[in-house]
């Protein structure tokens, strides 16, 4: 049952504030909508279940009033369960002694907070030794780790400056460090990067990422920010209303949105920056095998119609790409080996690149653009058309588009064009 | 219509029901009351008025500057002057231990009406209640109870002057910005723990003004008092008022308003970052924090190489 590889569980949590709490949560069991409990009632937050992994970004998503702040204060206590179990680490939270919540706050699960909630009256190095202080690490151990975690948040010489002489962006960091030094498992990060500015915002979102990486924290973002949702989580949780609407990877929220609601939701997010190369793919229609003779690599591009085509090795990784012409010469010619007309600069792309990164690449490339993965094997191509269907939020129509024909060759037009003017067929200005 | 509620009697037969089963808990708060006048009045009685005096300016100057310091003589002085200078002293004395004894009666009382809502929704009506009723109406079951002297103005002062502290406590420490507590209680802290690490030295700016509001109230208290034979500045204007005597009671009165002012502005001037004791104590801790941070900086350096640690012989 206690799954190593899950960091936190939350299993139908509901919370209700006003009168008749309890009885609120089994009519809402039954199906009544919230906004028909009553006067004085509130419900906050309706069946809430989900598994956060070990390691892993795990952002809830919603609209002031959807229920996530009270969510997130679930998860460590701050808000009584009404109804519902949460675990850390394999250990029930909800409804157990006050003396053990608060030593399961000390070395599982710490926070950041929208407003960064730091001690205006300490400075930056107590602060961040605060969790470490409340752990009961003595003084000189806590001052050297919370210097460390100081450090790696880049403030190094502010740790004796006070919150009130930083810049918000530098207070969040002192938030963050705060929660990082108390080192438990679990960060909770309640709009964490809301109130700073754009561009600072950006800044904590990459930091943050990167610290994620170096330290394999389970980080459980809250944020109304679809954009950071998409650009930070591994996963996201929309949330409405109090309900968990929808679960899934940024890529599943946006091209299979559960619902109207979500679907809504994410028209406006920038989807050359969440989709990535791998989720737009197609199958190459045709690939030549690098020990096939140039007759059987010339068949199969006249049979696809294609003016050339990508050459891989037998366990498919990419050596590079052929075009029908040089084919069609080695053919004439009678050679039997391929490889001295295979091009190297096939220029393809990774399966993780984001969209944005995708348009001079395509450009660039001769062929539709080719998709490798880590271990350099051609997965998929994207053809130009691929690329605008899917900025276009409907990557099937990709599929039924019918790409313009190649332009005549221009010595037949050109011969059909003499032979209507020999012919006298009228003044050539009329014909424009 | 004869009708009736002899509210009136019902409270009589109260206090006389006090006085008859608690007699021997009023006269020990008696004895403690004229014991704690008698030591802050010694202490302000004993040594010759002018030490006083430079004492007080003294503090002026640390707690609030020198304007303050020279306002405070020059207030003095004027007390002297007019002949009001025991009589101050003595109510001075009376302020002091009954605003003391509010303190530490209010603070704790408001810390507790902020953590519990059922405690503030009792203690809000009664705190109504002490600061409207009449102040002189607290003056006669006192007398009943302390008999005359100062210990019947000393606890109608701490009475009347106990609820803005009270107050001004619940507002300060509720209106401690919510997420800073939560981030006491998301790291573990023990409420306890919350309480003196967060919400009180957050709160102290309202707590402050709390203790501020209670002196106050407390020296306007103090001259009522004088009625019931508690003496002092209050003493004085009681027998003008009896004797339609203008000079001595505007004598007595412009004392009182001195001694006002002085002990407003040292109540006010506490945390304000004000005076010649804020700025050592400011610059001590940026010298602190700037040897700290130029320690961290060195050991930085060493640990990367750059510099020997100088060596000790």
């Amino acid at each position: 049952m206690n799954d190593d590889t899950i960091a936190l569980r939350a299993d139908g949590l509901y919370k209700v504030f006003g009168r008749h709490a309890d009885e609120a949560v089994i009519q809402l069991h039954r199906g009544t909508p919230r906004d028909e409990l009553g006067a004085g009632t509130t419900a906050a937050v309706i069946d809430a279940s989900f598994e956060v992994r070990r390691g892993e970004i795990f952002v809830v998503m919603g609209l002031s009033g959807s229920g996530k702040s009270t969510l997130i204060r679930m998860l460590n206590g701050l808000h009584d369960a009404t109804a519902g179990t949460v675990e850390v680490a394999g250990e029930r939270i909800t409804d157990i002694p006050a003396k053990r919540l608060r030593e399961i706050r000390r070395k599982r699960i710490s926070m950041v907070f929208q407003h960064f909630a730091l001690l205006p009256h300490r400075t930056v190095i107590d602060n961040v030794a605060y969790g470490l202080e409340i752990q009961g690490v003595p003084l000189e151990e806590r001052v050297a780790r919370a210097r460390k975690v100081t450090e790696i948040v880049g403030l190094k010489g502010w740790e004796e400056k006070h919150p009130s002489e930083l810049s918000g962006g530098m207070q969040q960091r002192v938030g963050l460090a705060r929660a990082l030094a108390a080192d438990t498992d679990v960060l909770l990060m309640d709009e964490a990067f809301s109130a700073l500015d754009p561009l600072i915002r950006r800044e904590m979102q990459d930091q943050l990422l990167e610290l994620q990486a170096e330290l394999g924290k389970t980080i459980i973002f809250i944020t109304h920010d679809l954009n950071e949702a998409m650009y930070i989580g591994d996963r996201i949780a929309v949330m409405r209303d109090g309900r968990i609407v929808q679960i899934g990877s940024p890529e599943d929220i946006l091209t299979n949105p559960a619902n109207d609601y979500v679907e809504q939701f994410v028209q406006d997010v920038d989807r050359a920056k969440v989709l990535t190369a791998e989720s737009v793919m197609r199958k190459p229609r045709a690939v030549v095998h690098v020990g096939a003779g140039p007759r059987a690599a010339l068949t199969t591009m006249r049979d696809e119609q294609l003016a050339g085509a990508y050459v891989v090795n037998k366990d498919r990784t990419i050596v590079g790409w052929v075009s029908d012409r040089d084919v069609f010469d080695l053919v004439r010619r009678g050679e039997k080996d391929l490889a001295s007309v295979i091009r190297a600069d096939h220029g393809a792309v990774a399966t993780d690149t984001a969209l944005a990164d995708l348009f001079i690449p395509s450009l660039e490339a001769a062929l539709p653009l080719g998709v490798i993965d880590h271990r350099d094997r051609l997965v998929g191509v994207i053809p130009r058309v691929t690329l605008l269907a899917a900025l276009g939020g409907e990557p099937e129509a990709a599929a039924t588009a019918t790409p313009r024909p190649d332009p005549l060759p221009a010595e037949v037009v050109d011969e059909v064009l003499e032979a209507a003017v020999g012919a006298g067929a009228g003044n050539p200005k009329e014909a424009i | 219509m004869e009708f009736r509620i002899p509210v009136g009697t019902w409270i009589d037969a109260f206090f006389e029901w006090l006085e008859d089963t608690f007699s021997w808990l009023f006269e020990a708060l008696r004895q403690l009351f004229i014991w704690m006048f008698d030591a802050v009045d010694w202490i302000f009685a004993t040594p010759p008025a002018l030490v006083v005096v430079a004492v007080v300016a003294l503090g002026a100057l640390l707690a609030r500057g020198w304007k303050f310091a020279l306002g405070a003589i020059a207030g003095l002085l004027f007390i002297m002057s007019v002949n009001q200078w025991d009589n101050a002293i003595d109510s001075l004395a009376l302020v002091l231990v009954a605003a003391f004894l509010a303190v530490v009666i209010s603070i704790p009382l408001g810390i507790w009406a902020a953590r519990n809502d059922t405690v503030s929704k009792i203690l809000k009506p009664v705190m109504d209640f002490l600061q409207t009723l009449p102040a002189f109406v607290y003056l006669v079951p006192a007398l009943g109870l302390f008999r005359i002297g100062v210990a019947p103005g000393i606890i109608a002062t701490l009475i009347f002057a106990m609820a803005p502290g009270v107050r001004l406590t619940e507002l300060g420490i509720r209106g401690v910005d919510k997420e800073v507590v939560e981030a006491g209680q998301a790291f573990g802290a023990h409420p306890r723990r919350i309480l003196r690490q967060i919400q009180i030295p957050l709160a102290m700016p309202s707590i402050m003004a709390g203790i501020n509001q209670i002196i106050m109230l407390s020296l306007s208290m103090v001259v009522i008092a004088g009625l019931v034979g508690a003496g002092g500045l209050g003493g004085d204007v009681a027998q003008a008022i009896s004797a339609l005597n203008v000079s001595l009671g505007f004598e007595a009165g412009l004392s009182v308003v001195v001694l006002a002012i002085l002990l407003d502005r040292f109540t006010a001037s506490f945390g304000k970052g004000l005076g010649l004791y804020s700025r050592w104590r400011r610059s001590y801790v940026a010298k602190k924090e700037a040897d700290q941070q130029a320690r961290f900086d060195a050991e930085e350096e060493i640990a990367r190489g750059g510099r020997r640690p100088v060596a000790t012989v």
